[in-house]
């Protein structure tokens, strides 16, 4: 009876884990979220330098970006995020071939198409808000867009990034409430809360 | 305890069925490659406990070709939804 009992809990074991990671696209890789979070770090840097050159550190600014400058930073936005796009698919390929997992595979179709719907709506309302000049609001929303899309493919993934898209969603709306912040909130949620979850992710679920 | 002994189904006594099982109950569908990823297992072997599932009429199959490339896509039936609940349900109860 007592053998019975321990193949049953461990034919639990195995309905529970078939169940789970046959849902999900478990080779996000961690590192890729380090990696992304110091290009965050060092784009926030540059633009920084380049924004508020020879302001008061640490305190509300206003700031009104010339034709050239704009164009500058949204160049400067668009490589950051092309760059820690690539450099996240290499990883995540890399991991996902030892994991036997496919990149292209059903898993990584399902948490594509939940993550990038919300991911792109939030792009193009910024592309229109810069357009329109609504500067202060960039860095916030892609923060907000960025969590809400998370949370949304959380449920197709390793589960922390629900955990990652909530902070991601709490610094978003943060930075619209204390507008004139928004590159300090850019840097804690793209940068410093990229690097923590992508350590820990790392460490959890292995290169 | 006699009944719960009944409820225990002999067809996911076996890992590689009981995996196939719990995949299937929740995704739409899988297809050959998808399986045998998830579970570890060679060709022969996933086809030999695939093939006895839907003889018991727990596995639908469809074979498909997407891109010109043929594809067999796996489907749970509603017979088979049915036994596995009542398979993890009589394990709980034995467990209790």
């Amino acid at each position: 009876m007592e053998n019975a009992k321990e193949k049953y809990i461990e034919d639990l074991k195995v309905i529970r884990s078939m169940m789970d990671r046959s849902g999900r696209f478990i080779s996000l890789s961690g590192l890729s979220g380090v990696v992304a979070g110091c290009i965050a770090l060092l784009s926030a840097y540059l633009a920084y330098d380049l924004v508020y050159e020879g302001q008061d550190y640490f305190s509300y600014r206003q700031y009104s970006a010339t034709r050239s400058e704009l164009l500058l930073l949204l160049a400067l936005g668009s490589a950051a995020i092309l760059s820690s796009l690539g450099v996240g698919y290499w990883l995540t390929k890399r991991k996902a071939k030892q994991n036997g997992q496919s990149v292209w595979g059903s898993e990584s179709k399902q948490f594509m198409t939940s993550f990038f719907p919300a991911l792109i709506t939030g792009g193009l309302l910024v592309l229109i808000l810069l357009a329109k000049g609504f500067l202060g609001l960039v860095a916030p929303l892609c923060l907000l867009f960025y969590g809400l899309a998370l949370v949304n493919a959380s449920k197709y993934t390793i589960k922390e990034t629900r955990g990652l898209g909530m902070i991601e969603i709490v610094l978003g709306l943060s930075g619209i409430y204390f507008i004139g912040y928004g590159l300090a909130f850019w840097a804690i949620g793209f940068g410093f809360a990229h690097i923590g979850y992508g350590i820990y992710m790392h460490l959890k679920y292995g290169a | 305890m006699k009944s719960i002994i009944e409820d225990l189904n002999k067809a996911f006594e076996n890992k590689v069925r009981l995996g196939v099982m719990s995949i299937l109950v929740v995704n739409e569908f899988k297809d050959f490659n998808g399986l045998k990823e998830l579970l570890q297992v060679t060709d022969g072997n996933l086809a030999s406990h695939i093939k006895s599932l839907e003889k018991l009429e727990y596995v639908d199959v469809e074979k498909k070709f997407v891109d010109r490339k043929p594809r067999t896509e796996y489907r749970v039936t509603e017979q088979g939804r049915l036994a596995f609940k009542k398979h993890i349900a009589a394990i709980e109860k034995l467990l209790r």
